[in-house]
C-alpha cells in the first residue's frame, strides 16, 4: 500500500454523499430561502396545520383516562379502587421504610401523631453504611460509604437524606423485581419479547415527566406516586439486562440443566437465574442510579426529600439551599452506586468466603446495641445541630461574590453567544417549513438506509405536524441541535486525547464517571447560579449532562484503531498528525458516531429538566402539563421528543453502519 | 452382562436451515445431497443409524463440525431431531412427553460436557449433588451419596470450593461425579477430555476406566482424537459431514477402512496398541515348535519384545486354553514398522 492509496481510500468512504451532493446543495438552498423570506410568504400551513387536519390524540387521551378513572369499572370495582388498592398496597413497604429511616414508629397522622418508637439513630446507619462497604469492597470502601453518610449528618441534609433514602429502598428493589419477572416472562415467551422490546425501546426515548402525568392522574399526588413513578422509570434497564443476561447463559450450562431433570421452573430459578447472577447485577446498579437520578423529578409530583429541597431552593432561586441538598444527592449517588458496584463485583468470592451469617447477626447486633442507647443519649440518636455544619450560607455568597465581582463578564459572555449563536440558529429553525423538513429527514433516511427508513424517519416526522406540535418541536431541536454540537465539539478532542494518551485517560476516566452517576437535575444547579435562567442556561445544562458519552466513544474509538493500520501509516512516513488525521480519526468515525448519537439521547432527556429555566420547547410543554394534569397534551409532547430522538437514533445508527462497513472493506482491502 | 442393544437410533437427521420437516417430509428418509443443497439446508446429522449395546464404550469420532455433538444431543433429545427414530431401552424417545423426558434424564441419563459445564455458584459438594437437590431430597439425604461421589473421583477436601477455585481437571472430576451420582444407565461424554493440557488428559483417560472397570455403564463418548478412542472404546463410529462412515472395533477400523477418510484417521494410529495376537496369527506349521504361549486377545505391544527376542514362534492360545495358531517376528515386526512406531 502507497501513501496514496492511504489519501483515495479513507476520504473516499465518504463515497455515498457524493451521488447526493446536489441534493444536499439543494436542500441547503431552499432552508436558506426559507429561512430569508419576510414572514407571511409561505403559507401558514407551512408551519402549522389548520385545526380540521390536524389529530386531537392528546384530547383523545385525556378523554380515555378520564373515562378510566372516572367510569370503568369491572364489575365486582372499579378501575379507580383498583389503582387506590394498588397505591394502598405500595404504601405498606414505604411506609414501614419511612418509620424505619426517617419518621419512626408513628401513631396518628400529621402533626398530632404521636411518635411511639424513635428511627434509627444516625450512628447505626452510618455505621451499618461502613460495615456494608467494609464487606463489599474492604476498608477504601468502609471510608467512602461511611464517610458519605456522615457527611449528611454533619453538615445537615440527615432528615431529607433519609426520606430518599427510604424511598429508594422501596422503589428499587420493586423496580428490580418487576424488571426481573418481566425480563424472564420476555426470555421464555417470545412473543412477549416481541411486544416488550418496542415499548422498552419507546420508554427509554420519551421524557420522563411525561409519564409523570398518568401516574399523577391514577394515583393522585404523594410519596406513593412518586414511588411508582421511580419504579416505571428504574425498571426497563432491569428487563433488557435480565433478558441478555438469560441469553448469555452458556449453552452447555443451560444443556445440564435439562440433561439433570429441571423442570422448566427449577430451569431458571436453579440453573440460569443464578448462573447469570454477575450480569443481572449490573442491572441492579442501574436500577439504583435511574431511582436516584428521578429524586428530584419525582419530587415535583409529591415525594419528600433532598429532591424536594433541590426543586423548592430552585424555584426560589436560593442558590445555597439548592446547591447544598444537590450535593447531598451526589454524596448519596456516589455512596449507593460504589457500593452496589462492588457488591456485583465482588459477589462470587464472598459466597466462597462465607461468613455471611456472623456478618449479619454482629450488624443486627449492632443495630440494637446503637438503638438502645439512643434511647438515652440523644446526640446518638440524631447528630447534634450544634455541631452541623451549613454549607449554604458559604455557597450563597460565593455566589454573590461571583456574581459582584463578575457579573459583567458572565453577561458578556451570555449575550454574545445568545446574540451570534442562540439567535440566528434559532430564528434559523423556526423558519423551516415541515414539508421542507420532512423532505430532508426522508432523503437522508434514504440513502443511509433504504426505503424502510425513510419511511419511518418520514413517518415520525410527520407526528408532530399532525398533532400540532411542529413549533415546540422545531424549538426543541435547535436547543438540542446546538447542545449537542457544541457537547461534541468539546467531547470529541478530549475523547481523542484521552485515547492517544494513557495518563490523560486515567484523569479524564473518573472525571466522565463521575459525571454520568451525578443525577441530571444537578448539572441546572451552577448553571443557573451564574447565568440565571434562559437558554443560554438551559445549553450549559444539557452540554455538561450529555457529554461523557462524545468523550467515552470518541477514546473508544481511537484506542481500537488496528494497530496494523497504524504501523502501515508510521512505515509509509506519516508524522504523528498526519496519522491522527488520515487514519486514526476517519477509522474511529463509526464509533465517534455513536458517542454523539449518546449525547443526542442524553440531550432529549434533559430537556424537560430544563424547563424550569424558562426554555419555550416540547420540554416546557410536557412541564406545563404536569403542574395542570393534562395527560393527553404532556404524553403527545413526549411522544414528540421521542420521534425526535428515534429519528436521531435510526439516522446516525445507520450512517455509523454504513460507515463501518465501509471502513472495514478498506480494512480488509489492505 | 447381557447384549442387548440400550440405545439405538435409525435414520436420524438434523437438518439446520428454512422449513427442514417439511422438507424431510417430501424427499422421503433419504433424501440426496443435491437436493438438501438447492434447498439451503445444512445437515448436522444425516442419515444416522446406530445400534449401542448394553455395557459397550461406543465411541463416536469425527473431525470438527462433524456432527458429533448434535447426534449425541440428539440421542438424549436435549436437541429435536428433524427426522428418524430414537429408541431408548426400548422406548420411543421422540414421542415421550415433557413429563417422561424429565423422568428418565433424572434416573437413566447421565452427561458430561467438553467445558464442564459447573454451575457457577454451588460449591463442588453442591454441584454434585444438584441432580437429587432438584429430584426434591432433603439435604441430608442428598449429602451422603455426594460425598461418596466426590470421594470416588478423588477429590475430597474441596468440598467446599467453588468451581472458579478447581483446575480444569478438577472441574471435569465433579463433571463427572455428579453425572454419576444418579447412577445413570447411560452415560453420554462430550468430548469430556478435550479442554485439558496432554498430561492431565491421560490421567484422566484412565481414572475414566478405572471407574467404568467398576461401573460397567452403557458409554456414548465423543471425541475427536483417535488415539484416544482407541484408548477408550469398545466399538468406534466415524463421522463425516453429518454421515456415519463407517462403525467397527478400532482393529476393523485399521485393518479395514471403508475409505481413505477412515484410513486418514486411523493412519497414525498405534498399531501395536490395537492389533492382537488373534488378528496377527498364522496357521502353525505342522510339528512347528513354539517358545511359549500368547492368549489370542492380548495387544501386539504387549507381548513383542517376547516375541521379537526370541528363534521360535509363539502359540496364540484361545480362552479355552487351545492353540489356535502362531505369531512369529515377522508378524511383530510388520505391525511395529508398518506403524512407524520404534519396538
Ligand atoms: N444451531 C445451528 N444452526 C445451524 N447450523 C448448526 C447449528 N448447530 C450446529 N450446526 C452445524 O452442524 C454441524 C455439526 O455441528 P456439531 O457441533 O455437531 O459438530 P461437532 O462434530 O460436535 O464439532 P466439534 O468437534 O467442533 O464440537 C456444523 O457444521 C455446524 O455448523
Ligand atoms: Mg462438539
Amino acid at each position: 500500500m502507497t501513501a496514496a492509496a492511504v489519501e483515495t481510500k479513507i476520504p473516499a468512504s465518504a463515497e455515498w454523499m457524493r451521488p447526493g451532493r446536489v441534493a444536499v446543495l439543494l436542500f441547503a438552498v431552499l432552508s436558506l430561502v426559507a429561512f430569508l423570506l419576510p414572514d407571511g410568504v409561505l403559507p401558514a400551513w407551512t408551519r402549522q396545520l389548520p385545526a380540521e387536519f390536524r389529530i386531537g390524540l392528546d384530547t383523545w387521551i385525556s378523554a380515555a383516562l378520564k373515562w378510566l378513572v372516572e367510569d370503568a369499572t369491572f364489575g365486582l370495582f372499579t378501575f379507580k379502587d383498583l389503582t387506590r388498592g394498588f397505591a394502598q398496597l405500595l404504601n405498606v413497604p414505604l411506609d414501614i421504610a419511612t418509620s424505619i429511616l426517617s419518621t419512626g414508629l408513628l401513631d396518628g397522622r400529621g402533626s398530632s401523631a404521636i411518635q411511639l418508637a424513635p428511627p434509627l439513630p444516625w450512628i447505626a446507619v452510618v455505621g451499618v453504611v461502613a460495615a456494608l462497604g467494609y464487606r463489599f469492597g474492604g476498608s477504601k470502601l468502609a471510608l467512602l460509604a461511611g464517610g458519605a453518610f456522615l457527611y449528611l449528618a454533619v453538615f445537615g441534609q440527615w432528615a431529607s437524606a433519609m426520606l430518599t433514602l427510604s424511598s429508594i429502598v422501596v422503589a428499587a428493589p420493586l423496580g428490580i423485581a418487576v424488571g426481573l419477572a418481566t425480563g424472564v416472562a420476555g426470555y421464555r415467551v417470545p412473543l412477549l419479547r416481541r411486544i416488550i422490546t418496542p415499548i422498552l425501546d419507546l420508554m427509554q426515548t420519551v421524557p420522563t415527566f411525561a409519564y409523570l402525568i398518568p401516574i399523577l392522574f391514577l394515583f393522585g399526588f404523594g410519596p406513593v406516586a412518586a414511588m411508582i413513578a421511580t419504579m416505571i422509570y428504574a425498571a426497563p434497564p432491569m428487563v433488557r439486562v435480565t433478558m441478555a443476561a438469560l441469553e448469555g447463559v452458556p449453552r452447555e450450562i443451560v444443556e445440564y440443566g435439562t440433561m439433570a431433570g429441571t423442570t422448566p421452573r427449577q430451569m431458571i430459578t436453579k440453573v440460569m437465574l443464578p448462573a447469570a447472577r454477575p450480569q443481572l447485577l449490573v442491572g441492579v446498579n442501574q436500577v439504583i442510579m435511574l431511582s436516584l437520578n428521578m429524586v428530584i423529578i419525582a419530587s415535583m409530583i409529591g415525594a419528600g426529600g433532598l429532591g424536594f429541597d433541590v426543586l423548592t431552593s430552585l424555584r426560589r432561586l436560593d442558590i445555597g439551599r439548592g446547591l447544598e441538598a444537590g450535593l447531598a444527592i451526589v454524596v448519596l449517588a456516589i455512596a449507593l452506586d460504589r457500593l452496589s458496584q462492588a457488591y456485583a463485583a465482588g459477589a462470587r468470592k464472598r459466597d466462597a468466603e462465607g461468613g455471611l451469617k456472623p456478618f449479619l447477626f454482629g450488624l443486627a447486633a449492632f443495630v440494637a446495641v446503637t438503638y438502645l442507647l439512643a434511647l438515652f443519649v440523644p446526640p446518638i440518636a440524631t447528630y447534634p445541630e450544634a455541631l452541623q455544619i451549613s454549607t449554604a450560607p458559604f455557597w450563597t455568597d460565593a455566589v454573590k461574590w461571583i456574581n459582584v465581582n463578575f457579573f459583567n463578564v458572565f453577561d458578556a459572555v451570555k449575550t454574545f453567544i445568545l446574540l451570534n449563536l442562540l439567535l440566528p440558529v434559532k430564528r434559523f429553525m423556526m423558519a423551516q417549513p415541515w414539508p421542507l423538513v420532512a423532505a430532508m429527514v426522508g432523503y437522508a433516511g434514504w440513502r443511509l438506509g433504504g426505503a424502510r427508513l425513510a419511511a419511518l424517519v418520514v413517518g415520525l416526522a410527520l407526528f408532530p405536524v399532525v398533532t400540532g406540535q411542529w413549533d415546540y418541536t422545531m424549538m426543541t431541536v435547535y436547543l438540542c441541535g446546538i447542545s449537542v454540537v457544541v457537547a461534541a465539539l468539546i467531547g470529541i478532542p478530549i475523547g481523542i486525547y484521552g485515547g492517544l494518551s494513557p495518563r490523560a485517560w486515567r484523569v479524564i476516566e473518573p472525571a466522565i464517571d463521575t459525571l454520568q452517576t451525578l443525577p441530571s437535575f444537578v448539572y441546572l444547579i451552577p448553571a443557573v447560579m451564574l447565568f440565571r435562567v434562559g437558554d443560554f442556561t438551559a445549553m450549559l445544562a444539557i452540554v455538561l449532562y450529555a457529554v461523557a458519552p462524545s468523550v467515552r466513544y470518541a477514546a473508544h474509538g481511537i484506542r481500537n484503531v488496528p494497530t496494523m493500520l497504524m504501523e502501515a501509516g508510521t512505515s509509509m512516513g506519516c508524522t504523528q498528525k498526519q496519522s491522527l488525521r488520515h487514519i486514526q480519526v476517519p477509522v474511529a468515525l463509526p464509533t465517534i458516531l455513536l458517542g454523539i448519537n449518546q449525547t443526542v439521547m442524553l440531550a432529549l432527556s434533559m430537556l424537560v429538566i430544563t424547563a424550569l429555566v424558562g426554555t419555550r420547547d416540547l420540554g416546557q410543554q410536557v412541564y406545563m402539563a404536569l403542574t395542570k394534569a393534562d395527560t393527553g397534551k404532556g404524553l403527545v409532547a413526549g411522544l414528540c421528543v421521542a420521534a425526535i430522538a428515534i429519528i436521531a437514533d435510526r439516522l446516525i445508527g445507520a450512517a455509523a453502519q454504513k460507515l463501518a462497513a465501509q471502513r472495514s472493506g478498506a480494512v480488509d482491502a489492505t | 452382562m447381557t447384549n442387548t442393544a440400550t440405545l439405538v437410533c435409525r435414520n436420524l437427521w438434523k437438518l439446520y436451515g428454512p422449513e427442514p420437516e417439511r422438507f424431510l417430509a417430501k424427499h422421503g428418509p433419504s433424501p440426496t445431497e443435491a437436493a438438501l443443497r438447492s434447498a439451503g439446508l445444512v445437515s448436522a446429522v444425516a442419515d444416522a443409524s446406530l445400534s449401542i449395546e448394553r455395557g459397550e464404550i461406543f465411541v463416536i469420532m469425527g473431525l470438527s463440525g462433524s456432527g458429533k455433538s448434535t447426534l449425541v444431543r440428539c440421542l438424549s433429545r436435549l436437541i429435536e431431531p428433524t427426522g428418524g427414530e430414537v429408541l431408548f431401552e426400548g422406548v420411543d424417545l421422540l414421542r415421550a412427553s415433557p413429563a417422561d423426558l424429565i423422568e428418565l434424564r433424572r434416573h437413566k441419563m447421565g452427561m458430561v460436557f467438553q467445558h464442564f459445564a459447573l454451575l457457577p455458584h454451588l460449591s463442588v459438594l453442591d454441584n454434585v449433588a444438584f441432580p437429587l437437590e432438584i429430584r426434591g431430597l432433603g439435604r441430608s439425604e442428598r449429602e451422603k451419596p455426594a460425598r461418596e461421589m466426590i470421594e470416588l473421583v478423588g477429590l475430597q477436601g474441596r468440598e467446599h470450593n467453588l468451581p472458579y477455585q478447581l483446575s480444569g481437571g478438577q472441574q471435569q472430576r465433579v463433571g463427572i461425579a455428579r453425572s454419576l451420582i444418579t447412577d445413570p444407565d447411560v452415560w453420554f461424554l462430550d468430548e469430556p477430555f478435550s479442554a485439558l493440557d496432554p498430561l492431565i488428559r491421560r490421567e484422566m483417560q484412565n481414572e475414566f476406566m478405572r471407574l467404568q472397570d467398576q461401573l460397567h455403564k452403557t458409554i456414548v463418548f465423543i471425541t475427536h482424537d483417535f488415539e484416544e478412542a482407541v484408548r477408550v472404546g469398545d466399538r468406534i463410529a466415524i463421522m463425516r459431514e453429518g454421515r456415519i462412515v463407517q462403525v467397527g472395533t478400532p482393529e476393523e477400523l485399521v485393518r479395514a477402512p471403508d475409505n481413505d477418510y477412515v484410513a486418514e484417521f486411523t493412519r497414525d494410529a498405534p498399531r501395536s496398541k490395537i492389533f492382537s495376537a488373534r488378528s496377527i496369527m498364522r496357521a502353525p506349521r505342522t510339528g512347528e515348535a513354539v517358545a511359549g504361549v500368547i492368549p489370542a486377545a492380548s495387544k501386539v505391544r504387549d507381548f513383542a519384545a517376547k516375541v521379537e527376542a526370541s528363534e521360535l514362534p509363539f502359540g496364540v492360545a484361545n480362552e479355552a486354553g487351545e492353540q489356535i495358531g502362531v505369531v512369529d517376528r515377522r508378524a511383530v515386526m510388520s505391525i511395529l514398522v508398518g506403524a512407524g512406531e520404534p519396538a
